[in-house]
């Protein structure tokens, strides 16, 4: 019924794709574009792995639609930092403040901070907590999510983003 | 989901044109409730109709005694809208409460509004603070905007393009949430005008209603501890599995009187557009 030939902006590329009306976005990055470093875990909007930026900001991306993200810029965790590194802050912090256990909501937590923490250089701990409140984490407890956050904001005295 | 034709019209026009004439139509504003309702199969419309390139329907004014949203406004640009923090920052307060960080970077006020969800949380503003809606076709007061469980008076190709509230001297809104959904269970908005009070209870029962004996209890100067005396109202309080009516209905007390509390605590922060800096 409704197929569009569309380009879209991923990770700075142009990259062109035929899509029906009905593609989810996170379809589209995994199975067109192979970007399987956005997970889904509940497809109901709630779990937060599937977290992508558009134009810059968070959102769940199997609660778009496809041709919803045409001409937009859009990032996956794939694009947070090139192939060979350095990390994004973000993922450095979770690494070093062992924010992550099986890895399963890791992309989406790293895209949420990403977006979140540029946007709030000084948030505090609560701050964070709200921020994290679409994403579920269920090995971590969350505790060493927030460190790793509160460290990409201050590396210094946290020891954790520029170790 | 089934399959649909997509359109993303440039205009009201337009977009009025394809519900009018497009196959089973219906609008997508920021999709959270109307997507995951296609995805499980309890929606499928023939035509979807993407409002988000119409940039008339987007954007904040303050406007006299007003602020006017669009109706394509996100949640998120309502939360972080300096002029909405310092003119009604209880409005500012509930955009930013509304589901989580992602949600609010997809999902309007108009979606949320027309969507009519019985626990929503902004039709309790709209009630409270008065709200004027402009659809495609005329204004309408929100006593007759909102008719029931999801039901408002738009027609199917009449589209809600802007919201006006009314700005208080000053407002507060308290909710209990589903710990689940982040719905609220029962919501309570109390707006502070020259005139009186205007209370608006969200979540508790198959409408939104005035909670009038509350209003007029303020207007008489009561207190919090005054405020939990006061019996709710008959209303049609929601059942189900998080809670009974009853519970519900308890609410409406507990949670008004947190509002007030919360209330007389920023009174005297808002300022007011006619008060002179």
């Amino acid at each position: 019924m409704g197929q569009h030939s569309l380009t879209f902006r991923i990770n700075g590329h142009d990259r062109q794709a035929r899509v029906a009306s009905n593609t989810l976005l996170v379809d589209l990055l995994r199975r067109d574009f192979g970007l399987t470093g956005t997970h889904v875990g509940c497809d109901t909007t709630q779990c937060g792995c599937c977290t992508v930026h558009v134009d810059g900001e968070a959102v769940k991306s199997c609660t778009m639609l496809a041709v919803q993200a045409a001409g937009r810029e859009i990032t996956t965790i794939e694009g947070l930092s090139g192939p060979d590194g350095p990390l994004h802050p973000v993922q450095e912090a979770m690494r070093a403040r062992h924010g992550l256990q099986c890895g399963f909501c890791t992309p989406g937590i790293v895209m949420l901070l990403a977006d979140f923490l540029a946007r709030h250089p000084a948030a505090d701990e609560k701050a964070i907590r709200e921020a994290l409140d679409g994403n579920l984490c269920r090995c971590t407890g969350y505790q060493h999510i927030v460190d790793a956050a509160l460290a990409v904001l201050q590396p210094s005295d946290r020891g954790g983003a520029d170790v | 989901m089934y399959d649909f034709t997509y359109l993303r019209p440039r205009s009201v026009d337009e977009a009025v044109a394809a519900l009018r004439d497009g196959f089973d139509a219906r609008p997508l504003a920021g999709g959270m409730t109307l997507l995951p309702t296609m995805k499980a199969r309890l929606s499928s419309p023939g035509t979807l109709v993407d409002l988000s390139g119409i940039a008339a329907l987007k954007g904040i004014e303050v406007a006299d005694d007003r602020i006017e949203v669009g109706a394509m406004t996100r949640h998120a640009d309502v939360a972080g809208d300096d002029r909405v923090r310092r003119t009604i920052p209880a409005l500012s307060e509930l955009a930013g409460s509304i589901g989580d960080r992602q949600v609010r970077n997809r999902g309007t006020m108009g979606g949320a509004l027309s969507n009519a969800d019985p626990s929503a949380d902004y039709p309790a503003a709209a009630l409270a603070l008065d709200a004027r809606l402009t659809t495609s076709t005329r204004t309408v007061g929100v006593e007759d905007f909102f008719l029931g469980t999801f039901t408002t008076c738009l027609e199917e190709d009449e589209l809600l393009c802007r919201i006006g509230f009314r700005i208080p001297r000053a407002a507060a809104y308290v909710k209990v949430c589903n710990p689940s959904s982040g719905y609220a269970m029962t919501g309570v908005f109390i707006a502070r005008f020259d005139a009186g009070y205007r209370v608006a209870v969200t979540g508790a029962a198959s409408r939104y209603f005035r909670h009038t004996a509350l209003e007029a209890a303020l207007d008489a100067g009561a207190d919090a501890a005054a405020a939990l005396k006061i019996d709710p109202p008959q209303q049609e309080y929601l059942s189900d599995l998080h809670a009974p009516g009853q519970y519900r209905r308890n609410l409406v007390r507990v949670v008004g009187a947190r509002a007030v509390e919360r209330l007389h605590a920023t009174q005297a922060e808002t300022p007011h557009p006619n008060d002179a800096d």
